[in-house]
């Protein structure tokens, strides 16, 4: 049985505890075992602590690492900003040894060490690869019937190069996990633009943000989407939270929680009371 | 009156963004770019800006955060530019000199209190437990030896400073 440390982030766990608890019930009824990472910190958010001073970023995410490394456990997040931001820092880490060397200097002081040994997952990704389309098919109890809008958001694919998951400018994998519980995944105009929150631009700019949200909005409902599903908490927070004064009404699922649905997984389960756009089922 | 500086390239070189002299300035960035298209913001000019060491015109200026590091630039540069280090080697030097914006200072601080950049709601907590989830998430802040420790993190690299008034 495939077994990974589960790393939270902030959003899933302090704003949407539906995406935690459903990635939990779906990992567990497909055979894959999560560990919680205990002691883990924010990824740092690649978009604003990154920003802000890479050092502290890289030292507190290579923190984060560390800690699996010493359970032994590859990472897997369930959000684009907390894949976004380890993946690169592991990528750094075991790529630069003078930046691996420095690090270590810090986490010296607070009796750690990284080896720079860490392999960085996204749940989706794992999904795909891992389990399998075919799987997930078997363990559905109750098929879906919804037309939706897959959101892959950025840093799930991008930088490419480096995370080589899926072709970044028309990618699939997100639309046949989805189609795996039986949900529609509609084409749509412009299907990797950007939600806008990221790079600290929903706290800066939040009408700059708003603008990518609507253009992605306006593409959805013209393709007939009744649900949008994402796989990153950060992506979900902005499309959840922006559609009403925009004049939309489009309710959001992480990846998780659509799994979880169509496994049998309940309204208060999923903890839809979080959600701001209502969520009918 | 437009003062070109060349010691702000290896000012940018030593926060990770060497390679911005690589830009020849085709424009493919700006084309794609979906903050370009609702805002001044135009990534070419920044990359040319910084190769001339426009430094005073890039870190006060407002176009410098409204990147969303999306990445669709950097898929697309035909000399591989790394747009989104260089941006954020940009920022770092930008905000190491004080112009940072209120709403990130916000973040910052909630980052340096409590080792999230979510703030934590009693709804919510509620709301965990009632699922049957620990109401407390397993992070840092289960555990404030976790949490001193990165504190410890954030002085040593000069976080503290970012937070301050
Ligand atoms: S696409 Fe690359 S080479 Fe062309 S202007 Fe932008 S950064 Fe420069
Ligand atoms: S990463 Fe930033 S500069 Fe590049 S296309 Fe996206 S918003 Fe524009």
């Amino acid at each position: 049985m495939a077994k990974y440390a589960f790393f939270l982030g902030c959003i899933a766990p302090l704003r949407y505890p539906g995406i935690e608890k459903s990635t939990r019930e779906v990992c567990k009824a497909l055979g894959v075992e999560l560990v919680d990472l205990k002691d883990a910190s924010c990824c740092p958010a690649p978009g604003v602590i990154r920003a802000f001073n890479k050092k502290t970023w890289l030292a507190a995410a290579a923190r984060n690492l560390a800690l699996a490394e010493k359970e032994g456990l590859e990472i897997v997040t369930i959000c684009n900003g907390c894949y976004g931001s380890l993946f690169d820092a592991a990528y750094e880490l075991a790529h630069e040894p003078e930046l691996l060397e420095e690090v270590n200097k810090i986490l010296a002081e607070i009796g750690m060490h990284y080896n720079g040994t860490t392999k960085v997952h996204h749940f989706a990704e794992v999904l795909h690869r891992e389990v399998g389309v075919e799987k997930i098919k078997e363990k559905v109890t109750n098929p879906l019937s919804y037309q939706v809008a897959a959101f892959y958001g950025c840093h799930f694919l991008k930088p490419s190069n480096i995370k080589n998951i899926d072709d970044p400018e028309d990618p699939s994998i997100l639309d046949e996990l989805i189609e795996a519980t039986g949900a529609k995944s509609m084409p749509r105009k412009q299907k990797v633009l950007c939600c806008g929150a990221g790079g600290g631009l929903k706290a800066a700019f939040g009408d700059v943000a708003k603008k990518f949200t609507e253009t992605n909005l306006e593409n959805m409902k013209e393709s007939g989407a009744q649900y949008i599903i994402d796989v990153c908490p950060f992506c979900h927070l902005q499309f959840d939270g922006v559609q009403k004064e925009l004049g939309y009404n489009i309710p959001v699922l992480h990846l998780s929680q659509l799994i979880g649905l169509s496994m049998g997984m309940t309204a208060e389960d999923l903890a839809l009371s979080a959600h701001i756009t209502p969520v009918t089922l | 009156m437009v003062t070109p500086n060349p010691e702000f390239a290896k000012e940018i070189a030593a926060a990770g963004g060497e390679m911005v002299k690589m830009c020849f300035q085709c424009g493919t960035c700006t084309a794609g770019c979906p903050s370009g298209r609702r805002t001044s913001y135009r990534v070419r000019k920044l990359m040319r800006m910084a190769q001339l060491g426009l430094k005073d015109e890039i870190i006060a200026s407002d176009e410098l955060w409204e990147c969303s590091t999306c990445y669709t630039c950097v898929e697309r540069c035909p000399r591989q530019v790394p747009i989104v280090d260089i941006v954020v080697a940009l920022r770092n030097i930008s905000v190491a000199e004080g112009h940072m914006r209120p709403q990130h200072k916000g973040t910052a601080k909630n980052f340096a209190k409590i080792g999230h950049t979510v703030k934590v709601d009693d709804k919510i907590t509620a709301l965990r437990g009632q699922i049957g989830l620990a109401e407390v998430p397993p992070t840092v802040l289960a555990n404030e030896k976790a949490m001193a420790d990165v504190s410890k993190i954030l002085a040593l690299t000069g976080f503290d400073k970012i937070v301050q008034e």
